[in-house]
């Protein structure tokens, strides 16, 4: 019965980044932390990504501040070879 | 009353359009020269199926349409080169150990981590360096998920890729990005 709440590494791993984005499952976490028991490396591979989501977070939210534009040359070049085809 | 009906105007597409278009590449390819390529490339497919388009959508929602196929073109064409940047190996893949930690990638204790780091620029740029390391498929999801933050659907949606396909590319691309910031910030 408790048969499938042993999980791999791997697999122990995969929820970890599952649940970075609250897509895993409460079983999944059950699972996880269950894992965490026996899995030392696991539970700093956890903590370190709670961490590394703080600062992809942090990284995003600078990226999406950005608007990304042609430059006036590029649209002008863009231009010329567009009207040559219509 | 009569449905209104878009028309094509292809004079005015670079000054109305290729902005957003240009905008819409780069934060799915990552690369501003692609990006160039794919807008150009889905004006010139508008034009070549100008006779096609029916006016029932906006022109913006017609020409976005074919760039996202463009797109998808991208991600198949980069799924299928091989050998490349070929992402590590981090847990053994068959015999007793299978799903374990392979030794030499189990994760250190990263004992000058501090909070701060999290609004180090220096450490952007650290990421930046391990992203551009990723084979470019696992780059391309990760930063879509992760940094764009688009929802699961809508990327298995515009890459047309199943959700569990997904989840093992972002986790080999975090358990990858994880083992080179340790290597070259954490542990140095």
């Amino acid at each position: 019965m408790f048969k499938n709440f042993f999980i791999n590494c791997d697999e122990a791993t995969t929820i970890c980044d599952k649940s970075q984005y609250n897509e895993a499952t409460l079983l999944d976490k059950v699972k996880l932390n269950f894992h965490f028991l026996k899995c030392k490396m696991c539970a700093i591979y956890s903590k370190q990504n709670t961490f590394l989501s703080s600062f992809y977070r942090y990284k995003a939210k600078s990226c999406k501040e950005i608007q990304h534009r042609l430059t006036d040359l590029d649209k002008a070049a863009l231009k010329k070879t567009l009207e040559s085809k219509i | 009353m009569p449905e209104e009906i878009s028309t094509l105007n292809p004079n005015k597409w670079i000054d109305n359009y290729a902005d957003y278009l240009f905008n819409y590449a780069v934060v799915r390819v990552n690369d501003s020269d692609l990006s160039k390529d794919l807008v150009q490339e889905t004006f010139f497919a508008g034009l070549k199926s100008a006779k096609n388009f029916q006016g029932k959508s906006t022109e913006r929602t017609w020409l976005v349409s074919i760039l996202k196929r463009k797109v998808i073109d991208h991600y198949r064409k980069i799924n299928s080169n091989k050998g490349k940047a070929e992402v590590r190996m981090n847990f053994y893949a068959d015999g007793d150990n299978e799903g374990n930690w392979i030794e030499e990638r189990v994760p250190q204790s990263w004992d000058n981590a501090s909070e701060k780091d999290i609004e180090n620029e220096e450490l952007k740029t650290q990421l930046d360096v391990c992203i551009a390391k990723l084979p470019e498929k696992y780059a391309m999801v990760f930063k879509m998920k992760t940094i764009q933050e688009f929802e699961t659907e809508e990327i298995c949606k515009e890459l047309d890729i199943s959700a569990s396909n997904l989840w093992v590319i972002i986790h080999r691309a975090r358990t990858q990005l994880r083992k080179c910031m340790e290597d070259n910030w954490f542990n140095n």
